[in-house]
């Protein structure tokens, strides 16, 4: 259908979009996550030497990825449920770094050098309809009652708590959830890329993936995709600019900061009646 | 006949300073109950302590007959006991609805593989939940903002939308921290005619105030705290010619 | 052996305490990181080898450009990434200065080349025995240069008037705007000695290893974090002891154990301290 490059950036997209997600449902409990890659390194190790050494198959090597990945977030989360803000942005950060530096010197999982030949099953087929998936219970999950748990519990942890909400089970529950979609995309990643090593799973990417969700916006689930969508064709686009593209990436941010800190997708973005209400020239609307 | 809640012996201490010392008080079952004193006497960290937002130092807090001073924070409202702020801590990004909704979190059961394959239990108790809000939101007149931000409100809305969140709980206690501050007279006639029906529908009601025409009008019996001692107890009239009380107030004379 | 370590960790961790002094200053102020104060560091290192190569200037005139031109540095970043965002989240000025980290990263490997360079520094390899220690005069001077600074700089917070202006703005902005204090000059000015500290920094680590990469910012930058962390967000005293702690830590961890568990060491420590004492060792509670 598509040739080999598009189809490539397309897997991408795909697998970003759904690493984006998963900061993002972290994020709506209220937790910034800044190690989000050690998550998504766990789920592609683990599926990538299960299918090595145990020979199991795909669906089952991802399971265990991303069970795995749940697993580490709830060994993390729990503990540092006290932290606030950037504190926790830190600790998290500090696991990242903690993770690769350990990941390195086991000589089991291939040591610095990584794993080679990951049989690559992954394709745009696995990827789409896992992210359709994902997509569908996002929106499911707005207008529920752990929807509006998490998102009182964003706000004022302190009022939640006092309407009932068992802050601590939830912000364990939203961190784990996004540790175990991080491991999944970190599987589908591993058997796509077919060779993985520490170094994919750095604070970097950890950055790359919060960008994901600053970019796009954290107020809606589609900010994040739309984050993802343009930051994985951003250096395709800008391939043109050869050495001189970090520093674009990076003045971007700045810029994007000073003029719509808030992100490119707002709750207004996506709602039909400010859009109806542009449309139709009603009063003093303005575009979402 | 046993209070509905009682407060026994309760003392918080910060650091060195006593904010409650030795606090008893009962609240009886369809009471409305108010709570005065100075700035600072400790009228809402007694709040704070019910709620369990904090610990007791010592002494403890029954409610229907059950010891609440150790529970986790989240159960008071399961429990039956739900409060509003002095200075309202509405959850503003959501709608007025969805605040309303959140305030049915204890009243629901539905967990994650409920909702995602929105299975009918669920389906039904989304619709209920919204129902329970619907009902309280037209209570507090409020049915028209439903899907505003919750910060978009004016402040004698955001007031009666959190009373709403609170009703939403269906609490068999209120705890109401200075409901009509901010309000003209006119207002606080109104505040008064909403609590007394919210009472009519079976709740207790237990009210810090400042403001003496909610006190003398609609209290059955008044307690008042000063530097974290509760000095005088009894029917708003008594304790209103109250020599401590008028003492507290106007300071000692010289 | 273990006394050239103990030296070495000293030496080391006296320009960690510089580079920690950097960030604490800014978070005990503004209450927020700047991501980008690695950078600062690093480009203090190649503005000062500049002065050097193409210059022709001494040392000390290198040390000095190196601390000047980060402070320059330090008040633009204040100004593009602080002074508008500060107010509207505390997310955005981090995001901001993740893109200008990345953004001073890229142009120090445009302009500079992504190898390290070396140091051209014309001091004699001279060792002195004090005792059991053997010290170089290379470190002598760069730990004067950092203690004293660091003197310096406890005199100024503790004793001139803008230094006490610095603590009660960083006690509370608000307050200190009632008093008269002119807020944004001050968090400018901190910004000012905070890159400048950065920057020297940056100039020692150079002449201590002989080498400086447009790379060197980012696992320092990291490491200020721990450190602060360690010591306490906000505390000047915790900030300089948490640096001369990390340098030991980190000297001793390399000749007792593998060298690449040496970064993970100074992280798994920070990584319990938010655990257990999420305020730092010293610290209080940040706003």
């Amino acid at each position: 259908m598509f040739d080999a490059y598009t189809s490539q950036v397309l897997t991408f997209i795909g697998i970003n979009s759904i690493l984006a997600l998963s900061l993002y449902i972290t994020a709506l409990a209220g937790q910034l996550s800044v190690g989000h890659a050690a998550f998504m390194g766990i789920g592609a190790y683990t599926s990538a030497l299960l299918m090595a050494k145990l020979g199991w198959p795909f669906f089952l090597t991802t399971a265990c990825g991303a069970v795995a990945g749940g697993f580490f977030g709830f060994c993390i989360g729990l503990p540092t449920l006290r932290l606030k803000d950037l504190y926790l942005a830190i600790a998290t950060l500090a696991f990242n770094i903690i993770w690769v530096v350990m990941v390195m010197n086991i000589e089991a999982f291939g040591g610095a050098l990584g794993i080679f030949n990951v049989p690559k099953v992954t394709n745009n087929w696995i990827v789409y309809l896992s992210l359709g998936v994902l997509l569908l219970s996002f929106y499911r999950l707005q207008d529920s009652r752990m929807g509006r748990a998490f998102r009182a519990i964003e706000e004022d942890e302190d009022a939640a708590r006092a309407m009932g909400v068992n802050a601590v089970y939830y912000k364990v529950y939203a961190f784990t959830l996004g540790a175990f979609l991080a491991a999944y995309a970190g599987a589908l990643y591993a058997h796509f890329v077919t060779f993985i090593s520490p170094h994919d799973f750095e604070v970097d990417r950890s950055i790359e993936i919060l960008l994901f969700v600053v970019l796009g916006g954290g107020q809606t689930f589609i900010g994040p995709v739309v984050g993802a969508v343009l930051l994985t064709l951003a250096p395709e686009v800008l391939r043109f600019l050869a050495e001189y593209r970090l520093l674009v990436y990076g003045l971007m941010f700045v810029v994007i900061m000073l003029i719509r800190h808030e992100g490119l997708i707002e709750e207004d973005t996506i709602s039909w009646k400010r859009w109806s209400r542009w449309l139709r020239r009603e009063g003093d609307a303005s575009p979402p | 006949m046993r209070p509905l809640l009682e407060v026994r012996q309760v003392s918080k201490v910060f650091g060195g300073l006593k904010a409650l010392d030795q606090v008893s008080l009962g609240v009886a079952e369809g009471e409305i109950f108010g709570l005065i004193g100075p700035n600072g006497a400790g009228k809402t960290t007694l709040f704070n302590l019910i709620s369990r937002a904090l610990p007791v130092s010592s002494g403890s807090v029954f409610f229907g007959g059950e010891d609440i001073s150790r529970l986790p924070d989240y159960r008071i409202c399961q429990m039956g006991i739900a409060r509003t702020y002095q200075n309202i801590r509405l959850f503003g990004k959501m709608t007025v609805v969805e605040n309303v909704m959140l305030g049915q979190h204890s009243r629901t059961r539905a967990g994650l593989g409920s909702i995602l394959l929105r299975l009918p239990r669920e389906r039904a108790e989304n619709a209920s939940a919204r129902k329970t809000a619907e009902h309280w939101l037209d209570f507090f007149h409020l049915s028209g903002k439903r899907g505003d931000k919750a910060s978009s409100l004016a402040y004698g809305e955001e007031r009666r939308l959190e009373m709403a969140r609170a009703l939403a709980s269906e609490p068999s206690l209120l705890l109401l921290d200075e409901p009509s501050a901010g309000m003209n007279p006119q207002e606080v006639r109104e505040l008064n005619e909403l609590i007394l029906k919210i009472r009519d529908r079976g709740k207790t009601i237990l009210v810090i105030e400042h403001n003496m025409k909610v006190i003398m009008d609609i209290c059955d019996r008044i307690a008042v705290l000063d530097f974290g001692q509760k000095i005088a107890e009894g029917p708003p009239a008594a304790v209103r010619t109250d020599f401590r009380v008028i003492e507290a107030y106007l300071g000692k004379e010289a | 052996m273990l006394a050239q370590q103990l030296v070495n960790g000293l030496t080391l961790g006296s320009t960690y305490a510089l580079v920690a002094l950097g960030f604490t200053l800014v978070f005990g102020i503004l209450g927020m990181i700047n991501f980008a104060h690695g950078e600062i560091f690093m480009l203090g290192a190649y503005m000062a080898l500049l002065l050097v190569t193409v210059g022709k200037l001494g040392i000390f005139w290198a040390l000095i450009g190196g601390m000047v031109g980060a402070a320059i540095l330090g008040m633009l970043i204040e100004r593009v990434s602080f002074r508008p965002l500060r107010k509207v989240s505390i997310l955005a000025p981090l995001i901001s200065t993740i893109g200008l980290s990345i953004f001073l990263r890229s142009l120090a490997q445009i302009v500079f080349g992504a190898e390290s360079t070396r140091f051209p520094v014309n001091i004699k390899t001279e060792f002195y025995q004090v005792g059991p220690f053997q010290i170089s005069l290379l470190q002598i001077i760069i730990l004067a240069i950092s203690f004293g600074l660091m003197s310096v700089f406890q005199v100024f917070i503790q004793k001139t008037k803008v230094g006490k202006a610095m603590r009660a703005t960083s006690e509370s902005l608000y307050t200190a705007g009632l008093l008269g204090i002119p807020v944004d000059r001050i968090i400018l000015l901190s910004f000012a000695v905070a890159s400048a500290l950065g920057g020297v920094a940056g100039v020692l680590v150079g002449l201590n290893f002989n080498a400086i990469s447009p790379l060197m910012g980012k696992m320092v930058g990291l490491k200020g974090l721990t450190i602060i962390i360690l010591g306490g967000m906000g505390n000047i005293t915790g900030a300089m002891v948490g640096g001369l702690f990390l340098g030991f830590v980190e000297v001793l961890s390399v000749g007792y154990l593998t060298s690449s568990y040496r970064d993970a060491v100074a992280f798994a420590l920070m990584f319990l301290v938010l655990l257990i004492r999420p305020t730092g060792l010293f610290g209080r509670v940040a706003k």
